[in-house]
């Protein structure tokens, strides 16, 4: 018998030893991906020059005289996560709103699960629907000779993030207490009222946080957008072919070398700084909100 | 408990042995054959090296994706057996290297099936793909504009057809694509888009064009009257015999059995 606890106990500390480890493996892969990207990042940068890489405003990595400006990919980057938040925050907010406070327990159960399987949907798959539908839809109702453009990669960056705004304003919106909204109703506010002065406000830090998680989600979105923004370098505009920062890595990688190789390797860094200034504000908010 | 401790050493045990056998597959030695050039011609030297390799076990084929011009410098400087260009030797490059073709890549224009356009000019195709010519009109279809689709900009495909007709970093694309599938979708759902591919991967659900008259095909290309074509060639150093089994990979690309694996990879076997 005691020989048997023996095993035990050493069973008992190997597996705490596996359990640390685990626990340690995330924090290891972000700091290799962290160093890796720094290092192989910053040689092109310092090659190019900070400004002329920042804010050059043209890319043509392969020409016979490359250059190596990546202003268009940033600036399409934040138009688009600054549009699908444009319309897929509030589009998401009433939906939690709805979820939360109007429907019924089996209408929500409904609708709440048709949400989690939209998070579960490959990105492939929007990019997919995105380039058979919205991309021929876009260029007809406005005319234009083509439909793959910023809009549309904006109209499924959309949809993409919706998700995650729905499930995290959803929880926020069901913590504020019932007694606010009773407090309110009872002085002969509306229900509607009540929702828009008394229940959003109270949800608010957590509401931004899903937007926050919305923006993070939709600058680092690759697949879909390939699929329908056309992935041209250009300055954006609207109804313009563009590039995004994530789609230029994608799309070149493969078989690029040289100091093309290395400028990407420093656009995925400026991408990977912008990723976490969002992850650092959230952090901040929800820390704020625990308080 | 007895049971756990059981489980563990025979994993232990299944761990050890399966080291064992890693390490004595890594001793058999290989000899190598070495390939060094053309992005282009990945697919085309991909199904040759593992036909190749199936047959000759202890053979290893390598490929180096430098693009043309480094693969020639490659054997220049005897680092690799044999260099992959997908554009001819230049005179100067001829001076201490050999040149054999051993595959043509045919790219196909390509355009929307309800596009009443049946035939271009390289011209032309040039001056759309530049913006000198921006509406179907000007070249004898509807009034539309012209949507000009190709692919990124490490394409092979996208490389041999803007050196083919002259238009290299100077087209206006409204879409760059990253795959040849992506590009016929796209062509096939907007009416006013042209787009071009390896003629292999066209399907009918796009309408091929005509350029200067010559549709494409394994014949037209091999006869070189289709224009848009380009040769896949295996550079080799003049004063220094390929042996062993750079010579035997070499000669099994030149044989009429490589044939079957050059149409396979889409581009069209040299009359042999």
């Amino acid at each position: 018998m005691g020989k048997l606890k023996k095993i035990s106990g050493l069973l008992e500390k190997f597996m705490n030893l596996i359990f640390t480890v685990c626990g340690f493996v995330a924090v290891a892969f972000v700091l290799v991906i962290t160093i890796f990207l720094v290092v192989s990042g910053t040689p092109a940068i310092g090659e190019i020059g900070l400004t002329d890489f920042l804010f050059g405003t043209k890319w043509a990595s392969t020409a016979a005289e490359p250059s190596y400006g990546i202003l268009p990919f940033i600036l399409t980057s934040v138009y688009g996560t600054f549009g699908a938040i444009l319309i897929g925050v509030p589009l998401g907010i009433l939906c939690a709103v709805f979820l939360a406070k109007i429907a019924g327990k089996r209408t929500a159960s409904v609708v709440s699960g048709a949400v989690s399987l939209m998070s579960g949907i490959p990105s492939v798959v929007y990019g997919l629907v995105g380039m058979i539908i919205i991309v021929p839809t876009v260029r007809e109702v406005f005319g234009l000779p083509d439909g793959a453009n910023l809009f549309s990669a904006i109209l499924v960056l959309a949809v993409m993030i919706l998700p995650s705004v729905i499930s995290v304003s959803e929880t926020a919106i069901r913590a504020v207490p019932r007694e606010y909204e009773e407090a309110s109703l009872a002085l002969g506010a509306t229900k509607t009222e009540t929702i828009f002065k008394v229940t959003l406000p109270a949800a608010k830090s957590g509401i931004l946080a899903s937007v926050v998680l919305g923006i993070g989600r939709a600058i680092g979105e690759a697949m879909a957008v390939m699929m329908v923004a056309g992935n041209v370098a250009n300055m954006p505009e609207l109804f313009k072919s563009v590039r995004f920062l994530t789609t230029a890595v994608a799309s070149e990688m493969s078989y690029s070398s040289g100091l093309q190789r290395q400028a990407l390797f420093s656009v995925a860094l400026v991408l990977f700084v912008f990723i976490l200034g969002i992850n650092l504000v959230l952090n901040l908010i929800v820390k704020k909100n625990r308080k | 408990m007895m049971k756990t401790t059981k489980i563990w050493s025979s994993m232990v045990m299944a761990a050890v042995l399966a080291m064992g056998t890693t390490t004595a597959c890594g001793e058999n030695s290989q000899k190598t054959v070495s390939t060094d050039g053309s992005t282009s011609m990945e697919k085309v030297i991909g199904y040759l090296s593992e036909a190749y390799m199936e047959k000759n076990s202890d053979v290893k084929v390598t490929y180096n994706p430098t693009g043309s011009g480094a693969g020639i410098q490659a054997v220049q400087e005897g680092r690799c057996d044999i260099g992959l260009a997908s554009r001819n030797l230049k005179d100067e490059e001829k001076a201490d290297l050999n040149e054999t073709v051993v595959a043509i890549d045919g790219i196909a224009v390509i355009v929307n099936p309800e596009n009443p356009v049946a035939d271009l000019t390289v011209e032309q195709i040039a001056q759309v793909y530049i913006g000198e010519i921006t509406n179907w009109q000007e070249v004898g279809g509807d009034d539309a504009p012209i949507v000009c689709i190709g692919r990124e900009a490490a394409s092979g495909t996208r490389d041999g057809f803007e050196s083919i007709t002259g238009t290299a970093d100077n087209c206006k694309y409204a879409q760059e694509l990253t795959s040849t599938g992506d590009v016929v979708q796209t062509v096939s759902s907007n009416p006013n888009a042209i787009g071009y591919a390896s003629l292999a991967s066209v399907s009918d659900k796009v309408q091929t064009i005509s350029v200067e008259g010559v549709m494409p095909s394994d014949k037209t290309i091999l006869s070189g009257d289709y224009k848009i074509q380009r040769n896949f060639v295996l550079v080799t150093k003049k004063n220094e015999e390929l042996t062993g089994s750079a010579k035997d990979f070499f000669d099994f690309c030149m044989s009429s059995e490589a044939d079957e694996y050059i149409t396979k990879a889409g581009a069209v076997p040299i009359a042999k």
